[in-house]
């Protein structure tokens, strides 16, 4: 009796190593929420046109893909920052040697409720905002209310690209945070549902999670530079102050499948896609 | 042959019976081992009583007292709002209500046990957060008292059975008793049911409670998780387990902040640890 269950136990870890090892023409990516619709949609169009292979894609949050592609357990990781030093030194510990590509831009819109009078501000006044230093929208030129900063978590690489660069305005040394009272929502669609609803809130995300419903703030880098809104044509020209870089990460220069994906990404066909979900194609 | 297989059979039965407190083991000592490796660079001070909450930060400051008082308000919230509706309902139920209404009470209650919490989050974040905002004229209703309403729903299935059980053993005349000295009905609840059946209905609440401490995707949607040290119950407030769920995917593996959050689970299985052997040892009581 005991024989016989352990023969079948045999039998099915034997069969799973066997399908493990037949497996290799599917491949996960895994990563950046800002980017799961652009990986989507790549993996069908990509798949439409290699019937066989196959590209699992899903989100949790660039960290997320930088800790799966770490332990092993992806391809590709998608990721709207650059890797941190600790994170290339724990991949290094592991054996693994992460290598970027960079395959779009993004425009971060900072969004308000549509009935908010305030449109424009300046990157100052948004770290004034976001650190909690300007607490009620008068002080800015709007309503007397205060203000409700909404934030994506901390697994977010949104949430770690606009703490860099705008609240603590790409200085390494800084020490700014985000205000303790900010609220921080699991997605970038629970960012937009609650501006939408909520005339005193103001958030960020990625371009494409900007519908009727919110309205973009028009921002300026300086004191003196034009207030810019975020769209296709001032994130290419550099206008728009807040764009990021959005990379695929994989382990070592990328072979078989993976090359065959990250080359369909990198192509005219690929860059399309990009600007079809509302990203910026990387200028080739 | 049928010794060898009555013995099989009980060898498998008896690794069954130990096969969960092996796994309870195992599941502490991990998070033991995990969780005490944070020592190292913080201490359990400034850990427990530290006010501010910037894992990713350098160097990160991993202070969890918001987080433990925004899980210990949301808690209080919810039991503030379903022990006493929780207990009536068990009173009702038991002692009240004629049998068809009983029956119906019953199954209701089984159902709201039934609704999965991500499902009642999502309720909760659609009706009541609307509504909790307006009524208060806060700047957003993503905040604590929302969380405790929601999870008052899930702790009453838990308070009115275990509540109702209670009320059932008491010998009948206890009752008669009452009702032979002349009380009224609700004489003889008030005085003489309520507090003989009193251990048992304070198991039923610390089980109830227990169920509201770990409770984690419903206090993520809609309690703001935002990690401040609460003032009153009308601001955003971050629980313990909205944290480990939010940011366990991002911690880079053997880090200060995955250590952390580690630790957080120990603290989390303190506290639930303590709530459930307090109810049970009120359990035991009422058996002895």
């Amino acid at each position: 009796m005991l024989k016989k269950i352990g023969v079948i136990l045999l039998i099915v870890s034997f069969s799973n190593i066997a399908f493990a090892a037949g497996a290799n023409k599917s491949i996960q990516v895994k990563g950046s929420d800002t980017m799961v619709n652009l990986g989507q949609a790549w993996a069908e169009k990509y798949m439409e046109k290699n019937p066989g292979d196959f590209i699992a894609v899903t989100g949790g949050g660039s960290g997320t893909g930088f800790s799966s592609l770490i332990s092993g357990t992806c391809d590709i990781a998608m990721s709207s920052r650059d890797i941190k030093e600790k994170e290339i030194a724990l991949a290094k510990k592991k054996g693994i040697d992460p290598a970027e590509i960079k395959v779009a831009l993004d425009g971060l819109a900072v969004v308000v409720n549509p009935k908010n009078p305030v449109d424009k501000l300046t990157t100052g006044q948004l770290a004034d905002i976001f650190t909690g230093r300007v607490a009620n929208w008068k002080e800015v030129g709007g309503k007397d209310e205060k203000i409700v900063i909404l934030s994506r978590e901390v697994n977010s690489g949104t949430h770690v690209y606009f703490k860099e660069h705008v609240l603590r305005k790409n200085d390494p040394n800084s020490k700014e945070e985000f205000a303790p009272s900010a609220l921080m929502l699991s997605s970038s669609q629970a960012i937009a549902d609650e501006v939408a609803g909520n005339s005193a809130g103001i958030g960020y995300y990625g371009m494409g999670y900007i519908s009727k419903k919110q309205k973009p703030v028009h921002i300026a880098g300086g004191q003196d530079t034009e207030f810019v809104a975020p769209s296709i044509e001032s994130v290419i020209n550099g206008k728009y102050p807040i764009s990021r870089p959005l990379f695929l990460y994989t382990n070592g220069s990328p072979q078989g499948v993976t090359k065959k994906f990250v080359d369909f990404t990198l192509s005219k066909e690929g860059q399309d896609i990009v600007l079809a979900t509302d990203f910026v194609p990387v200028s080739r | 042959m049928r010794k060898i297989k009555e013995f099989i059979i009980e060898k498998g039965i008896l690794f069954c019976g130990l096969a969960s407190i092996f796994f309870v083991v195992l599941i502490f000592l991990f998070l033991l081992k995990e969780g005490v490796s944070l020592f190292k660079f913080v201490g359990p001070l400034r850990f427990l009583f530290g006010s501010s909450w910037y894992p990713i930060s350098e160097p990160p400051q991993l202070g969890i007292l918001p987080l433990i008082l925004g899980s210990l308000l949301v808690t209080l919230g919810a039991a503030v709002i379903s022990i006493p509706i929780g207990v009536g309902c068990a009173v009702y139920i038991a002692e009240i209500a004629p049998v068809k209404i009983k029956e119906v009470l019953k199954a209701g209650i089984e159902l709201l046990a039934a609704i999965p919490s991500v499902v009642l989050g999502f309720i909760g974040m659609v009706t009541l957060v609307p509504i909790v905002k307006g009524l208060f004229h806060i700047p957003t209703g993503l905040t604590a008292l929302s969380g405790s309403i929601m999870l008052a729903f899930m702790a009453m299935p838990t308070i009115v059975s275990v509540a109702e059980d209670a009320l059932y053993s008491i010998p009948k005349n206890y009752k008669e008793g009452a009702f032979a000295l002349g009380a009224t009905h609700w004489q003889t609840i008030w005085r003489v049911m309520l507090p003989a059946a009193s251990s048992g209905i304070v198991a039923a609440v610390m089980l109830g409670i227990g169920r509201v401490i770990g409770e984690t995707m419903a206090v993520m949607m809609i309690t703001g998780n935002a990690a401040v040290l609460p003032k009153s119950i009308l601001v955003p407030v971050r629980t313990l387990t909205a944290t480990i769920a939010a940011e366990m995917g991002e911690a880079v593996v053997g880090s200060e902040h995955y250590f952390a959050l580690f630790a957080i689970g120990i603290v989390l299985f303190i506290i639930s640890f303590a709530i459930n052997v307090t109810a049970d040892v009120f359990l035991h009581k009422r058996q002895q």
